[in-house]
């Protein structure tokens, strides 16, 4: 069975003239109608808040004195690019980033493979695996950093106290967890959150395997680790974990304030609008930002990934 | 895609039975490993302030409500801002329904050209630093005075799901089996009726599995909310973070308050984790 | 099938949407006088949520005026703060602002002064308010523009127990160099305690409040009166380098993280022996339920050069300008920051959860002093020696004791706390966090250089 997916080259071809062409712009408008709500939505929604975005970047602009406002030309993004604070924001946000999302797919993978066979309980097992993904990503954060990792009363800190009293000791490692790694606790309360979520792709993805792939590979000697197939799988999740982790700002302001090295984009461009007031010198980082993004996405998903190619059938 | 019927021969099947068990336990190691700070932050909710501060953890400690009796009954009433959020999540998960329904069967049913833009143009949207449309969006807000107001909250949500909805929606949509569609419109069926007899029968995990993520998603976020909302619109992952006082033992509640908080979208996860699953096997990718 | 999903679906988006009356769920949850009633935006410390509580059955039940509070934790409540205000946005008519804020917010015209409702309501009495406190709560126009919640300084708390113990005396004013000595020697004494408390958190509210003290006492400051930055300035280091050594040698776990939560639980659970803090901070440990209760020491903040250094802060409140609910705004504040309220709150809660530090009745009320004994005469001590324009041994540009007066602070002292916090935990020099603090805060005295001479 063919889907539609496989005939969808098929639904442009060049425009005649004369009335048939007429009837084949009409045919193309139809078309086009069902996709315009959902485009204009987005184009008012996204779009004007980025061009006053765009506008406000060129201008002097800060909340505490409001009497010096003005034009600044290319002023705010000199500072943007000079600025230590900025590098380094962008250098965490690229390490937080691939470190949450390399490890929760592994860790992802590794657990739907174990879930991908039958066993009693698996049920439950999946059932404890998605709690994670669904506690609200705030409440998460506050777990975190008071429950779990805070070095007096912290669940991790009690644990140790409680396993070197076995062994009669009075004498237990406290360690700082924040302070001691503190970019490594947001990328571990993070990954905790989005393994679950790579996790489920993954085991969509395992248990969609057409069955004579993995008979005729088993046959063969192989264990089973069909990853040609998976990739696809895998790089759904990348592709969206990435976009949410980059824009993760929840967990940093939450965890460290963003002290301590852990301070991401989306931390810092708060930091100046909200602490600074510097409104121009913010816009002109987000400016900066997105433009990145989007150069560094269409390299990844047009040239490299397989999600977008044209010919995506099998 | 064809299937087979060849059996597997036993002597792999045995082999395989050995390491099962092993795999088994290890399986439920890493499950209660997951949910351990999910079952410590109930636990936590359940004792005193006092007993929930200490170290060693007092995992026996006797059961008490007083972190939830802060919350319902403390200085402020919870069931505004549990409204609220489920107002906002409800209604733009609605919205976010309706617009990428059509968008999405135009961008795999009957395709315009270059499809692959539009999507690419969807995806694209989610790539501004979202704290960077908050100052425009508040003047914005202000000027049209509609800070305070959960239609505004509504809107946004709506925007910040919109994308990966029609993502979800067009792939789950590219499943249809043209065969069938060809064959209705062969029968004379209008638009409805194929909506309603081919497609919706293929499309409805996926539907669910939208909705459910639009949902968690939009029930989850702060930062809009916090900066756009005052007292009328005020949503529930604000009033979680109210309880982080600087002053004082505040665990107990704490745990409390965020249980409460993310028991919604618990039950909701919980409940349709099979059309999860299902609508992101079914479709995600192709 | 879906045809009836579809409509549940919709009947029930359009029930939710109707029902709120079209805003949202919240709002005058006072009851009655839904014009009337004013909207408050606070911090969420202990006595807030104390009169978020007593609101409604005293002030709302006597005036008819409801209240709707939103209550957030410190730096949130601050960045949105700083946003309604900056913007006039008119959402709030009553904000929590300390007196950092309120006399920069007073010079950019954000909120209204408060001397024509002062006189006309002599209930209120503001000759009782404590000196310092209206002093710093008076913006350079002579105008007074907020009123205090509740106050305080800071002062050195100990465990009189643990020192008697080792047989150590503490003196009624401690030098800073005996402090340490003091640290090292009870060090250790008792399982699981440190000798002393101070606070590490990144933050120009959390670390730096105590470390400026410390650096004003040792004869340093951020910017002298010509707006020259002095953070690499010997004084600075010296004072931040006996910080930074006396945290990292016999001070708490966690010090990078520690804030003002994490000490009081920390000297409560008994894991430190003494602790320079705030002195709102006795209230709790002095409470009923309090393992310490009866055990703390409290003496004056300790000095180097100069004759005090306890620092000076007021959670108070003040009218938003664009507010278009001034009268009823104001009869808010001034129930809430009155006599008859500490009175309330000491009957129905207890005379240790009383706001203190603003009045000097508060300090000749039999009642408190009978529960509040301990500490009432050294909080009083600590507050009425405070001067917010003079603390250091050199003049300085602006107002301010444990901060510096000016909008820019706020960044400028946590980007420079992240530095300092990072000395403590070991990843980074005294030396060099204050070289680039110096960098940081050059950018911003140029700027002040320049207006003062162009």
């Amino acid at each position: 069975m063919t889907s539609v997916a496989e005939k969808t080259d098929q639904g442009a071809a060049p425009a005649p003239a004369g009335a048939a062409g007429v009837a084949r712009r009409a045919a193309g408008w139809a078309r086009r109608a069902p996709l315009l709500p959902a485009l204009v939505f987005m184009i008012i929604v996204t779009q004007l808040p980025f061009v006053a975005t765009l506008v406000i970047s060129f201008m002097d602009w800060n909340a505490y004195y409001p009497d010096e406002r003005g034009f600044a030309g290319f002023d705010n993004f000199r500072r943007v690019f000079t600025d230590v604070n900025m590098r380094d924001a962008v250098w965490t946000t690229i390490l937080l980033t691939a470190g949450v999302v390399l490890i929760s797919i592994i860790l992802g993978l590794g657990i739907a493979l174990l879930l991908d066979r039958k066993f009693r309980g698996r049920g439950a097992v999946r059932t404890m695996m998605i709690a994670p993904f669904l506690v609200v990503p705030v409440a998460a954060a506050l777990l975190w950093k008071h429950a779990l990792y805070n070095p007096e009363y912290g669940l991790f800190n009690g644990a140790l106290t409680w396993v070197w009293k076995l062994f009669g000791s009075d004498n237990p490692p406290q360690p700082d967890w924040i302070s001691n790694m503190p970019l490594w606790s947001v990328i571990f309360a993070l990954v905790w959150q989005w393994t679950p979520f790579m996790m489920l792709i993954l085991l969509a993805g395992l248990q969609g395997r057409p069955l004579d792939v993995v008979e005729a590979a088993r046959i063969d000697g192989a264990s089973g680790w069909t990853l040609p197939h998976l990739r696809q799988y895998l790089e759904l999740g990348a592709l969206l974990g990435s976009i949410y982790i980059v824009q993760n700002f929840d967990a940093v302001f939450t965890i460290t304030s963003g002290g301590l090295g852990t301070a991401n984009l989306p931390y810092t461009i708060y930091q100046i609008f909200y602490q600074a007031h510097d409104y121009g010198r913010a816009s002109a980082a987000a400016v900066v930002v997105v433009i990145g993004t989007i150069i560094i996405a269409t390299f990844a998903l047009r040239t490299v990934s397989s999600l977008f190619k044209e010919d995506s059938g099998r | 895609m064809t299937t087979t019927t060849a059996p597997a021969p036993v002597a792999v099947q045995k082999r395989k039975d050995r390491s099962g068990p092993w795999l088994s336990l290890l399986a439920w190691v890493v499950g209660i490993l997951f949910v351990l700070p999910v079952v410590w932050m109930v636990l936590t909710s359940l004792h005193s302030e006092a007993d929930a501060a200490t170290n060693p953890p007092a995992v026996f400690a006797p059961l008490n409500l007083e972190g939830y009796r802060e919350f319902f009954s403390g200085g402020a009433t919870p069931w505004p801002p549990l409204l609220n959020s489920l107002t906002a999540s409800v209604v733009s998960t609605a919205l976010v329904l309706l617009l990428s329904f059509p968008a999405a069967y135009a961008l795999s049913i009957k395709p315009v050209r270059k499809w692959t833009d539009v999507l690419f143009f969807f995806l694209s949207t989610k790539m501004l630093p979202v704290v960077a449309g908050l100052l425009p969006l508040y003047l914005f807000a202000q000027q049209a005075g509609l800070l305070d107001n959960i239609w505004l909250l509504i809107v946004f949500y709506t925007s910040m799901n919109l994308p990966i909805a029609v993502w979800m929606m067009r792939s789950f949509l590219s499943e249809v089996p043209v065969e069938m569609l060809e064959a209705a419109s062969m029968d004379g069926a209008g638009l409805v009726k194929t909506l309603r007899s081919v497609i919706a029968p293929v499309v409805m995990p996926g539907i669910a599995a939208t909705a459910l993520i639009c949902f968690i998603f939009s029930w989850n976020e702060l930062l809009f909310a916090r900066v756009l909302t005052a007292t009328v619109a005020e949503t529930a992952p604000v009033f979680l973070t109210s309880f982080v006082t600087s002053q004082g033992l505040f665990l107990a509640q704490l745990c409390a308050a965020a249980f409460v908080v993310s028991l919604p979208v618990l039950v909701a996860g919980f409940a349709a984790q099979d059309k999860l699953v299902q609508g992101l096997s079914l479709g995600s990718v192709k | 099938m879906s045809g009836v999903r579809v409509r549940t679906v919709l009947t029930a988006s359009a029930a939710l949407l109707l029902l709120p009356g079209c805003a949202g769920w919240g709002g005058t949850s006072g009851g009655s006088g839904g014009a009337n009633s004013i909207d408050v935006l606070m911090v969420n410390n202990p006595q807030m949520i104390d009169l978020q509580r007593l609101t409604a059955d005293n002030f709302t039940k006597q005036t008819g005026i409801g209240v709707n509070f939103t209550v957030l934790p410190e730096n949130d409540v601050r960045d949105k703060i700083s946003q309604e205000f900056s913007s006039q946005a008119g959402q709030y008519d009553v904000a929590s602002l300390s007196n950092f804020e309120i006399p920069i917010y007073a010079k950019s015209k954000w909120i209204a002064p408060l001397d024509d409702y002062v006189a006309a309501d002599p209930t209120f009495d503001q000759a009782d308010i404590l000196p310092p406190m209206t002093k710093s709560l008076t913006a350079d126009d002579g105008k007074l523009y907020g009123e205090p919640f509740y106050g305080e300084s800071s002062f050195l708390m100990y465990r009189k127990d643990v020192l008697d113990a080792a047989g150590i005396q503490m003196p009624a004013k401690p030098t800073w160099q005996q402090v340490a000595d003091i640290a090292a020697q009870v060090d250790g004494k008792q399982p699981g305690m440190r000798g002393i408390c101070l606070r590490g958190q990144p933050g120009w509210g959390q670390i730096f409040a105590p470390l400026t003290t410390v650096v004003n006492t040792f004869g340093g400051t951020w910017f002298d009166k010509d707006w020259n930055a002095q953070v690499d300035a010997p004084a600075f280091e010296q004072a931040t380098q006996f910080y930074v050594d006396l945290v990292r040698a016999h001070g708490e776990i966690g010090a990078p993280q520690a804030g003002f939560t994490e000490c009081l639980n920390n000297l409560i659970q008994g894991n430190v022996a003494m602790w320079y803090d705030a002195t709102s901070a006795a209230g709790s440990l002095e409470a009923a339920d309090s393992p310490v209760k009866g055990k703390i020491g409290y003496a004056a903040a300790p000095v180097v050069q100069t004759a005090s250094s306890g620092w000076l802060y007021a959670w108070s409140w003040s009218i938003q300008q664009a507010s278009k609910k001034k009268e009823n705004a104001w009869k808010f504040i001034s129930w809430a920051s009155s006599r008859q309220y500490e009175e309330l709150v000491g009957s129905q809660l207890g005379w240790s959860k009383v706001p203190a530090g603003k009045r000097s009745s508060t300090y000749q009320n039999a009642n408190y002093l009978q529960e509040a004994s301990a500490f009432a005469k050294p909080t009083e001590d600590a507050i009425s020696s405070a001067d917010p324009r003079n603390p250091g041994v050199q003049p300085r540009p602006a107002l301010g004791i444990q901060f510096v007066d000016i909008p820019e602070f706020t960044d400028l002292g946590t980007q420079v706390s992240q530095y300092v916090s990072s000395a403590i935990a070991g990843q980074m020099s005294v030396d060099e966090a204050l070289k680039r603090g110096q960098r940081l805060a050059d950018d911003v005295a140029e700027r002040y250089r320049s207006r003062q001479n162009g």
